[in-house]
């Protein structure tokens, strides 16, 4: 890890003509193809790279479970935002360049064949930026997770909210965060995995709302982006800070869950949370209770959670 | 660039580059946004505690995060108001520059947001109804406000302005300054006063961001629609409350009073409404926020 870490948020490691990079890790030159295979971890020293939103789906859902919802909705130009160029210019750049309708999918997916609510955000989709499309997305994310009682994964990435739609995309931590609220009335679990960058508006809404905060490794979190930070204390930042690892030592988030694991903890926490539904630590649990010779009653006890659990109709409140 | 000798077109092209960016913005600076901006932030512009002093009878201050700490730079408590409670929280700067260093210019740090927290949830278990101010440039950046969850500490701020079953009303009364700003701004009712402003981000980090001159300022302020004009016209607050002629630093009392009045009413309209539904009604209001096409059509 580079001494300045955090300066540079877009982690770009060098490009060479064949589209090879160096892994900024330990200067490395991968290919694109030998990065495409292995998730986009480099080989030699796990540093993670980010993924495109497609790229996270495929690695967290069954093949061919992937429907999405809410993928009509686009930007509109609600401030006729201009700088060096219009707003509108930039969407249809974005999605030229990525392939993407906005910097968030959202749909439904199985895990391990487990049903789910899935979003995933994409940084090189106008740095992740949160404006109205991506908080919509969320809200019918949330939507879709409490008609259904799927739970709701959000992988995110983030530069923070949309400059280009003003204020209306500060909203959208409001309004996002109302939508968690309404999860947790039923409550129907709401996981957030924070992969580098997650910083600013989705930072300091949705993402660090989830009941369980899973962060990949050396992920950058900060509301605050590193420059301004640099500006306001005049000083470079020390080693490490804003790193995933920091903020589990500084209990922000629960766990670092490295990429290849990713989707079996989420699926074994998903089910915790649902009383033992599909709970992979199942095995585990009943070869303990063996050995300690508690059989009969725990696996009574864990069979009446289950029976709760998996009963048709858990009556919604409120 | 490359040029002859003894030719020196800088200060030309400097000329015609800020030509260009207003032309291609349609239309010259608009120097009232900017006036706005700096009227906000003018120096002598009353501040939440002046607005407590001059609104209520009495004022008890509430302390502290029962975490890490208590920031001068939000400051809340229960207030007298008229033969009732209420609980006023808001941002405070400071007029002297030992007072603005130890108000921290108003900009919090994470245990301001858990103080505001608790003092949220104080009110809720006693039905107070709760008044926030707003008035701030931003949420502190710092190693060890994100060491403490900055970003946490506002995100679960947001939550609980959501969960309150209190009557909630906010009126931005200077700088509205991005999610710091709006971690206090959830509420049933948003009023902001004529020349405050409100924005995802200001207007000096916008320009260097953008167009990577701090010095843009003014044209940023102007494209990011800040003004309450605009952001009334966005829907995004309910009702622009108009100050004393020439700005609310000319009269603080006066300014006092047009806060007064809009809190009055909008609690006689908040009070009608049972919690349940206004909870709902605020879910919805925030739901409306944001401008999207769907199936090409773009929506509201």
């Amino acid at each position: 890890m580079a001494r300045k870490v955090s300066v540079d948020i877009s982690r770009r490691g060098g490009n060479t003509q064949n589209g090879a990079q160096s892994c900024p890790g330990c200067k490395e030159l991968l290919s694109p193809e030998e990065l495409r295979r292995n998730s986009m971890i480099c080989p030699h020293c796990g540093h993670h790279f980010r993924m495109t939103a497609r790229q996270r789906i495929e690695l967290l859902s069954d093949p061919d479970s992937w429907n999405e919802i809410a993928a009509n909705l686009r930007s509109a130009d609600p401030l006729e935002f201009f700088d060096l160029r219009p707003y509108p210019d930039r969407i249809e750049e974005a999605e030229y360049d990525t392939g993407l309708s906005e910097a968030m999918l959202t749909g439904t997916a199985k895990m391990n064949k487990m049903d789910v609510v899935l979003a995933a955000m994409d940084f090189s989709f106008m740095g992740g930026s949160m404006g109205s499309v991506v908080g919509e997305r969320f809200w019918r994310a949330a939507e879709e997770a409490i008609e259904t009682r799927f739970p709701l994964v959000v992988v995110c990435a983030s530069g923070g909210a949309r400059m280009q739609e003003g204020i209306l995309s500060l909203l959208q931590m409001a309004k996002t965060t109302c939508a968690v609220e309404l999860m947790g009335e039923i409550p129907v679990p709401f996981i957030t995995v924070l992969t580098h960058p997650t910083t600013g508006g989705v930072l300091a809404s949705f993402a660090t709302l989830a009941d369980v905060i899973i962060a990949e490794p050396a992920a950058f979190l900060s509301f605050t982006g590193p420059r301004i930070i640099e500006q306001t204390i005049k000083e470079k930042l020390p080693e490490g800070f804003g790193l995933a690892e920091s903020h589990v030592r500084h209990g922000q988030v629960d766990l670092i869950v490295p990429r290849l694991e990713l989707k079996e903890r989420l699926v074994q926490i998903l089910g915790m949370l649902e009383g033992g539904v599909a709970c992979a630590l199942q095995p585990l649990w009943e070869e303990e209770a063996r050995r300690s010779g508690r059989g009969g009653a725990f696996a009574q006890a864990f069979d009446r959670i289950k029976a709760l659990a998996h009963s048709p109709r858990r009556p919604p409140q409120g | 660039m490359p040029t002859l000798p003894g030719v020196h077109l800088k200060d030309e092209i400097a000329k015609i580059s800020q030509r260009l960016k207003e032309l291609g913005h349609g239309r010259h600076l608009d120097r009232a946004v900017w006036d706005k901006v700096e009227l906000a932030r003018h120096p002598k512009r009353p501040y939440t505690l002046d607005y407590i002093e001059h609104m209520f009878a009495g004022f008890i201050e509430l302390r502290g995060d029962r975490c890490y700490g208590d920031d001068p730079a939000i400051v809340g408590g229960l207030a007298a108001y008229q033969g009732r409670t209420l609980m006023v929280i808001g941002h405070q700067k400071g007029r002297d520059i030992a007072s603005r260093t130890e108000r921290n210019f108003g900009m919090p740090r994470p245990e301001g947001y858990r103080k505001a927290q608790r003092l949220m949830l104080l009110a809720d278990k006693f039905g107070i109804p709760v008044l926030t101010l707003i008035d701030t440039p931003g949420a502190h950046p710092g190693i060890a406000a994100e060491e403490r969850g900055q970003g946490g500490a506002i995100a679960t701020t947001l939550m609980c302005m959501a969960k309150l079953s209190v009557p909630t009303v906010a009126v931005i009364i200077g700088e509205g300054g991005s999610g710091g700003a709006l971690a206090l701004a959830l509420s049933d009712r948003v009023m902001m006063l004529e020349n405050s402003v409100y924005s995802v981000i200001t207007p000096e980090a916008c320009a260097s961001i953008l167009w990577k001159d701090a010095g843009e300022a003014q044209l940023a302020a102007q494209t990011l629609r800040m003004s309450s004009d605009d952001l009334s016209q966005l829907e995004v607050v309910d009702e622009v409350l108009p100050e004393p002629r020439g700005g609310a630093h000319r009269d603080h009392v006066a300014a006092a009073k047009v806060i007064k009045d809009a809190l009055e009413e909008k609690l006689r309209e908040l009070e009608t409404i049972s919690p349940r539904l206004r909870k709902k009604e605020r879910f919805e209001k925030f739901r409306r926020m944001g401008v999207w096409k769907e199936n090409g059509l773009t929506l509201f």
